[in-house]
């Protein structure tokens, strides 16, 4: 493996100071499955790694009916899948986080890192941003909280400033009105990149779509909303007309480019399949 | 540079001294010996090298050493319970013919003691899962389902 120093930070004061004084190369060092992977295969070039997983405060998982579900980012992927609160009220998340690597990367993988590395096809960043999720940022001045929504600028770009650390994630409550869900394709079921991911949560009101956010990942630098299709929906019963013609809206609305997972113009057939399939399973929770 | 790394192997305790940037992988093949860990694609994709930390399986590739401080690392020379005595998922293995190069088996071994320990009834389905992350490039997979579910079987009969 290519050399690099390791530093442990015991603190996050200790930790951003790292950052900021260690300069250029260096990088925040969580579960580390992509991190090792990255500079074993030269992908990037790292100087200095901070390891954060011994500063306390960062593992808890909290929910309350009120603020939601509340973990920190040293808490891994496989902990909250096996948590049966993720499963039941929050099946979009847990089909994310269940299809992620393989139970051992998520073992040790985070899902702040996950979302950190903010890769466009990121599995848990799209049914994130359609609950509406809020991102915890430490600096040493001032401590922020980010709509995940506003977080990401790019492929592997986010609003981060140097020294600024990820503390935790926070995702409203789900209410009983609530649907929600998350397709993945892929060529295989395990050990995969998405190939698209289609993430759709809603509320229903009287019979009629009060809210809904439809979420597109690997077909853009950044995971996707699709407003004019969101619109289309919102006050109707979501009949199979308006969702076709949404489903088609969502095909306009998504930028992917070819490479070697699929072509362009697959990946926007997927957008319009899964959109549909996406708030069919989204509305199951109401059979 | 180098760091002095407390841990617990296979319930014994030990010290090893190792490079910052080594893997838990190379510093258990190389500074320890234990070479039964296997080194497949060093990236997480395979699972030749899982071993399981704290209660929990793992790629070895994808940890520092460093970071194998304080915990507790069960690996492929820590399953059989004592000498000439083989752990039954070992046993079944033999029986069923469920490893042919072997390459895998150690990684797949110590993935199907953690699903057995959680789940001594697994379903086919359950089965499949817990070994998504673990490639054989040899058997097709059927002979080491077979030698999984005859192993629970055989476990479940001996506590009773």
């Amino acid at each position: 493996m290519r050399r690099f120093e390791y530093h442990r930070a015991d603190t996050l004061e200790q930790a951003s100071r790292l950052l900021t004084d260690l300069g250029e190369d260096t990088f925040v060092f969580n579960g580390g499955t992509d991190l090792l992977v990255e500079i074993r295969e030269r992908l990037r070039r790292v100087r200095n790694v901070v390891d954060i997983k011994q500063i306390p405060g960062l593992s808890d998982i909290i929910y309350d009916e009120t603020r939601g579900l509340t973990f920190g980012a040293l808490v891994t992927v496989g902990r909250l899948e096996r948590l049966a609160l993720v499963r039941q009220r929050y099946p979009n998340l847990y089909a994310a986080f269940a299809s992620l690597g393989s139970i051992q990367v998520r073992n040790r993988a985070t899902v702040a890192g996950n979302v950190c590395r903010a890769s466009p096809s990121a599995d848990t960043i799209p049914p994130l941003i359609a609950d509406g999720a809020f991102i915890h940022i430490y600096s040493r001045t001032n401590r922020r909280v980010v709509p995940l929504a506003e977080f990401f600028t790019g492929p592997g770009k986010t609003v981060l400033a140097k020294g600024e650390i990820v503390t935790g994630i926070t995702v409203p409550p789900a209410g009983d009105n609530s649907g929600k869900a998350y397709l993945k394709h892929g060529r295989r079921k395990a050990m995969e990149l998405s190939t698209v991911g289609v993430a759709v949560s809603l509320t229903m009101e009287g019979g009629l779509c009060d809210d809904i956010r439809i979420t597109l990942g690997a077909v853009g630098a950044t995971v996707l909303r699709a407003p004019q299709a969101e619109a289309m929906l919102r006050g109707t019963s979501l009949d199979a007309a308006t969702v076709k013609n949404a489903a088609n809206k969502a095909m306009e609305e998504c930028t992917p480019i070819s490479n070697v997972r699929a072509s362009a113009d697959y990946r926007r057939d997927m957008v319009g399949v899964l959109t549909g399939r996406a708030i069919k399973q989204a509305l199951e929770a109401f059979a | 540079m180098k760091r002095i790394v407390e841990l617990t192997i296979n319930g014994e305790p030990r010290d090893m001294v190792v490079d910052s940037c080594r893997s838990l992988l190379d510093a258990l093949r190389d500074d320890l010996g234990l070479t039964g860990t296997k080194k497949g694609c060093d990236v997480g994709d395979c699972g030749a090298c899982t071993v399981i930390v704290d209660g929990e399986p793992v790629n070895a590739c994808l940890m520092l050493a460093v970071e194998a401080e304080g915990r507790s690392v069960e690996t492929i020379e820590g399953l059989q319970p004592g000498v000439d005595v083989l752990h039954p998922l070992q046993d079944a293995f033999m029986r069923y013919g469920a490893s042919q190069c072997g390459f895998c088996t150690p990684g797949i071994l110590m993935m199907a003691k953690k699903l057995l320990d959680d789940n001594p009834r697994p379903t086919d389905e359950d089965i499949r899962f817990g070994l998504s992350g673990n490639i054989c490039r040899c058997t097709g997979y059927t002979k080491i389902f077979d030698a999984i579910k005859a192993a629970a079987i055989e476990m479940e009969a001996a506590r009773s």
